[in-house]
C-alpha cells in the first residue's frame, strides 16, 4: 500500500459530562475539554502499525471541523502520522456531507485504504465509513477488531451481534475500527515537538466543491428522562423479597 | 405511505429485533413491507409474514445474501428503493452495516438509533452516549432509519399471513468475501431480548470467576448474561456480551449489575431497563445513581446469598 487515509474527528472528551443548553438548542461546548474521538485514535494506531510493518508508505490524517481541530490533527501527527489536512468550518457537518468531503480527499490523495472510527461519540451516528464506501463504490469492513494484510488482500475480523465474522477484501477498501482493534500508543514529548513541524494543510468545504447543507433539522436537544431515586437494601434476602413483591423473580 | 423494513435473521430464524423495529414503524405505516435477503431463507419469510403490521414480504433468495454482506444487500435495497418513502432496519450490527450504504447512494442523511417516532418525518434519538436526546426532522425526500430495538416491544404474531413475493437479485461484482465466522454459542437467552439480564464487570477478576459467579445466577433467573467493556477487554466475557454505548443496548424488566462501576458508556446501554439492581462494594459508585435497588458489599459474598434467597 502507498497511502492510508484516516479521518479523525474532534469530540467532547469522553470523560466530560455534556451540558444540555436550557433553551434546548444543543450541547454547550464552550470551555469544555475536546479530544480525538476514541475510535479515530484506534484507527490512527492501526494505520501506523500497518506502516511500521512495512505494509504502507505513509499515513495521512484529515479532519473536518473548526480551527481548533488542528489540535486533534497534531495529536495524530504526534502519534506518527505523516501529513494532515483540516477542512475548516464552524458549521455542524453531518455524516453524509463528511462522506462527500472525504470522497473528494480520496480523489486527491488516492489512498489504498481508508480507516475510520466506527462511530463518533458525540453524534453516535455510526454512518460515515459506510457512506464513504458507498460513494466510492468500495468494499467495506465495519466494526473491525483485527486487520491483517495477506497476499494483497485485507482479512478483517468484525465484531457482530452474534460473535465474530471475518471478511476478505481487495484494495482499495474502507475499514471502520471497533474498540478492541488495538490499544493506541501514548505520545512521547519529543514526538509532540516533532509533530509541530509536520505538514498541516488547511482548506474549506468549498475548495473541495462540496455543499455541506444539513438534511436533519434539530428541533430540540433535551436531557434524558431521569430515573426515580432508588433505595439501599441491606441483605440479599431483603432484595429478593422486594423483587418478588414486584413480580420480577 | 409505503415503508420497507430490512429483516434481521440468520437464514433460519427471524430475529426479535425485526419484530421490535416493526412495532416502531407501526406509527407510520400499518402494512409495512419486510425484505428478507438471505440464502434458503424461506422459513424466515414465512415467520415475517405472520407478524402483525406486515403488508407484504419480499424474499430475495440468493447465495450472495447468505452472510448479509453490505455490498449485495445495499444494492438489493437500492433496486427496490423507488417504491418506498421510508426504509428502515433494526440497529443491529447488520442494519448498521448496510443502511448507511443505501442512504449515501440515495443521497439521504440517515437517522440512526431511533427511540421514538414523533411523526413520519420526526424522531427522537440519543446522542452523547444517551446524555441527551435529540428531536430530529428529516428533510430528505426519503426517510432512512435504524431503530433502537430496546426502545420498542415486539410486534405480535397474527392469524393471517401476508403474501410472500420473490424479488429479483441485482447483478454485481461484490468484492468483500465472507472468510469465516466464530459465533458464540450459548444456552442462555438472547441478550437483546431477555426479560432479565445479569451483567458482570471488572470486579469478577477472571473468565473462570465470571462464569462461576454469573452462570448459576443467570441459570436460576433464566437470564441473559452481559458484561462491561472492562470485563470484555480483559477476556472474562465474549465481545458480543458487551453492554453500552458501543456494545448492545438492552432494556430488560430487570438488570442486575455486579461489580460494574457505572461509567456513562455502560449506562448508555442499560439505563432504560425497568428495574436496575446494583451490587458494588464502593458506595459512591455511579451505578447506584441509576439503581432502583442497591447493595453495598462484596459481590462474591452477596451473590451466593442471593441464590440461596431465591431458593
Ligand atoms: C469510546 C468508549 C466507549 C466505551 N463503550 C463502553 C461500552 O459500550 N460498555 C461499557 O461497559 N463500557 C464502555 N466503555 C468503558 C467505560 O468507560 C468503563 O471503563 C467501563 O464500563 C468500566 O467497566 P467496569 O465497571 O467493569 O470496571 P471498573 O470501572 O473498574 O469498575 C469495577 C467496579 O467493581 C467494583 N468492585 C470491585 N470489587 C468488587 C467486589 N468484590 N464486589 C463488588 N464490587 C466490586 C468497584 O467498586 C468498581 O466500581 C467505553 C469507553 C470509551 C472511552
Ligand atoms: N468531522 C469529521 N472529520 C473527520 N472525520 C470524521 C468526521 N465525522 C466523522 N468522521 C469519521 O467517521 C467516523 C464515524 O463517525 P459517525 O458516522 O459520525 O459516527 C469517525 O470515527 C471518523 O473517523
Amino acid at each position: 500500500m502507498k497511502t492510508i487515509l484516516v479521518p479523525v474527528k474532534m469530540v467532547l472528551d469522553s470523560n466530560a459530562r455534556p451540558r444540555v443548553r436550557t433553551d434546548e438548542s444543543g450541547i454547550d461546548l464552550s470551555g469544555m475539554r475536546m479530544a480525538i474521538n476514541p475510535f479515530c485514535e484506534i484507527a490512527v494506531e492501526e494505520a501506523l502499525r500497518l506502516k511500521e510493518a512495512g505494509l504502507a508508505e505513509e499515513v495521512v490524517v484529515v479532519s473536518i471541523g473548526p480551527v481548533k481541530a488542528q489540535d486533534t490533527l497534531r495529536q495524530a501527527l504526534a502519534m506518527g502520522a505523516d501529513r494532515a489536512t483540516l477542512i475548516q468550518t464552524d458549521e455542524t457537518v453531518e455524516p453524509l456531507a463528511v462522506a462527500k468531503l472525504l470522497r473528494a480527499v480520496v480523489g486527491e490523495e488516492q489512498p489504498d485504504l481508508v480507516i475510520l472510527g466506527k462511530q463518533a461519540i458525540d453524534d453516535d451516528c455510526n454512518q460515515t465509513g459506510q457512506m464513504l464506501a458507498a460513494l466510492l463504490g468500495w468494499p467495506q469492513a465495519t466494526f473491525a477488531s483485527a486487520v491483517r494484510f495477506v497476499d494483497g488482500r485485507l482479512l478483517v475480523t468484525r465484531e457482530i451481534d452474534a460473535g465474530l465474522q471475518t471478511l476478505s477484501l481487495p484494495l482499495p477498501a474502507v475499514v471502520t475500527s471497533d474498540l478492541r482493534l488495538n490499544e493506541p500508543r501514548h505520545c512521547a514529548l519529543p514526538n509532540i515537538m516533532k509533530a509541530r513541524k509536520k505538514p498541516l494543510k488547511i482548506g474549506t468545504p468549498a475548495d473541495y466543491g462540496v455543499e455541506i447543507d444539513r438534511r436533519l433539522k434539530i428541533l430540540a436537544v433535551r436531557p434524558p428522562a431521569g430515573r426515580k431515586p432508588g433505595i439501599r437494601v441491606a441483605t440479599a434476602s431483603e432484595l429478593v423479597g422486594d423483587l418478588r413483591a414486584a413480580g420480577l423473580v | 405511505m409505503t415503508t420497507l423494513l430490512i429483516a434481521d435473521h440468520d437464514n433460519r430464524v427471524l430475529s426479535d429485533a425485526t419484530a421490535r423495529a416493526l412495532s416502531a414503524l407501526g406509527a407510520i405505516d400499518d402494512a409495512v413491507h419486510v425484505l428478507v435477503a438471505g440464502h434458503q431463507a424461506g422459513p424466515v419469510a414465512a415467520q415475517a409474514a405472520k407478524l402483525q403490521g406486515v403488508g407484504r414480504v419480499l424474499l430475495a433468495d440468493d447465495e450472495a445474501f447468505a452472510h448479509g454482506l453490505a455490498e449485495p444487500v445495499a444494492a438489493l435495497v437500492l433496486s427496490l428503493a423507488g417504491g418506498y418513502r421510508v426504509i428502515a432496519a433494526p440497529a443491529t450490527s447488520g442494519g448498521k452495516d448496510v443502511l448507511p450504504r443505501v442512504a449515501a447512494l440515495l443521497d439521504v442523511m440517515q437517522v440512526s438509533d431511533v427511540v421514538r417516532v414523533v411523526s413520519p418525518d420526526t424522531f427522537e434519538r440519543p446522542i452523547y452516549a444517551g446524555n441527551a436526546v435529540a428531536v430530529v426532522q428529516s428533510t430528505d425526500e426519503k426517510t432512512l432509519l435504524t431503530i433502537r430495538t430496546s426502545a420498542f416491544s415486539a410486534a405480535g404474531v397474527g392469524d393471517a399471513a401476508a403474501p410472500v413475493e420473490a424479488v429479483g437479485v441485482p447483478e454485481g461484482d461484490w468484492r468483500a468475501r465472507f472468510a469465516g465466522e466464530t459465533l458464540s454459542s450459548s444456552d442462555r437467552p438472547d441478550l437483546a431480548s431477555a426479560r432479565i439480564v445479569v451483567s458482570g464487570g471488572r470486579a469478577l477478576g477472571s473468565a473462570e470467576k465470571f462464569q462461576e459467579v454469573l452462570g448459576p445466577l443467570a441459570q436460576r433467573l433464566h437470564a441473559a448474561i452481559g458484561a462491561s467493556r472492562a470485563a470484555v477487554d480483559a477476556g472474562y466475557a465474549a465481545n458480543d456480551l458487551q453492554v453500552g454505548q458501543t456494545g448492545k443496548v438492552v432494556a430488560p424488566d430487570l438488570y442486575i449489575a455486579l461489580g460494574i462501576s457505572g461509567a456513562i458508556q455502560h449506562l448508555a446501554g442499560m439505563k432504560d431497563s425497568k428495574v436496575i439492581v446494583a451490587i458494588n462494594k464502593d458506595e459512591d459508585a455511579p451505578i447506584f445513581q441509576v439503581a432502583d435497588y442497591g447493595i453495598v458489599g462484596d459481590l462474591f459474598e452477596i451473590v451466593p446469598e442471593l441464590e440461596k434467597a431465591l431458593g
